[in-house]
């Protein structure tokens, strides 16, 4: 009677803990902070990629305009796929795009932009990374939907057909 | 008088590297309790990925400003999120993390007990 019981209670522990794992396998290993709570924009004072003059965040966020902030660099690869996207959204007049330079050299960048086209009003460089760390980025690719001086909505990693569709909708 | 000089500037000099020497212990330190969040298993400190470089570079200027180390955790709890910290706090997600090594010590020490007296008992 007692052996039956241990017996019992192991096989449950063990389908207990396999459910458990098993269920662990399909998620996502990727982290993501929780996206709901709506974040002001951190200030920002950079300089212009293409001239070296400031660019303070309070002067280039209006409000009653959207605008997406996407972290670029020319080295990183996932960029080159999302650029087409970030064209397609430049047609767009509702929106602006604001570029994030990180941890770019001028000449390597200048050259992306030729080949590519620049979809961008504004390019900041973040030479060091420090800037990313205060918008709480992780890396390149990465992109923040504004409006009213509030992130409303991040895309970690490289924007694809859905996010496009995605902030169309919102900014329509 | 030279001497003095001489004197002066070394003595200066072996104070900086003190405190020098701390700053880097505790940024090492704060390095450590952090989670890289985008590589796998591996501490800030660990990393060279282009996030950790950064992030470490942000955690010396943060010292260098004079925040606590207290502070600096908190100031990127509120960027990242609690997940960058190792050390997970107390709250109504992880009571079951933190209970459960109390929990299974104490089971542990009641069968402890029990085979303890029922052996005393039988002699």
């Amino acid at each position: 009677m007692k052996s039956k019981v241990i017996a019992i209670t192991l096989i449950l522990f063990f389908l207990i803990t396999f459910v458990i794992f098993f269920k662990g396998l399909k998620n996502s290993n990727v982290y993501t902070p929780s996206s709901n709570q709506e974040k002001e924009v951190p200030s920002f004072e950079l300089k212009s990629f293409e001239d070296n003059t400031k660019i303070i965040s309070e002067k280039t966020f209006k409000t009653n305009q959207y605008y997406l902030m996407n972290v670029w660099a020319s080295w990183c690869i996932p960029c080159r796929d999302e650029h087409k996207f970030l064209m397609e959204l430049k047609k767009d007049k509702k929106i602006e795009l604001i570029g994030f330079n990180y941890k770019d050299n001028f000449k390597n960048a200048t050259s992306f932009l030729k080949d590519l086209g620049n979809p961008y009003n504004i390019i900041v460089s973040d030479k060091d990374g420090i800037a990313s760390i205060n918008w709480g980025a992780y890396g390149v690719p990465e992109s923040f939907l504004i409006y009213e001086n509030k992130i409303i909505k991040r895309f970690i990693g490289p924007i694809n057909d859905e996010d496009l569709l995605e902030i169309k909708k919102i900014i329509r | 008088m030279r001497f003095v000089h001489i004197f002066l500037i070394v003595s200066i000099i072996l104070n900086f590297n003190f405190i020098k020497a701390d700053e880097i212990k505790t940024e090492n330190k704060i390095a450590k309790n952090l989670r890289c969040l985008i590589c796998q298993g591996q501490s800030v400190y660990d990393s060279d990925s282009e996030f950790a470089i950064s992030l470490k570079l942000v955690i010396k200027n943060k010292i260098q400003e004079g925040m606590s180390e207290e502070q600096i955790y908190s100031f990127l709890k509120i960027k990242y999120g609690e997940w960058i910290l190792y050390d997970p706090v107390f709250n109504k997600n992880t009571y079951f993390l933190w209970l459960l090594p109390i929990l299974i010590f104490l089971a542990g020490g009641a069968i402890i007990i029990r085979r303890f007296y029922n052996k005393n008992n039988l002699d």
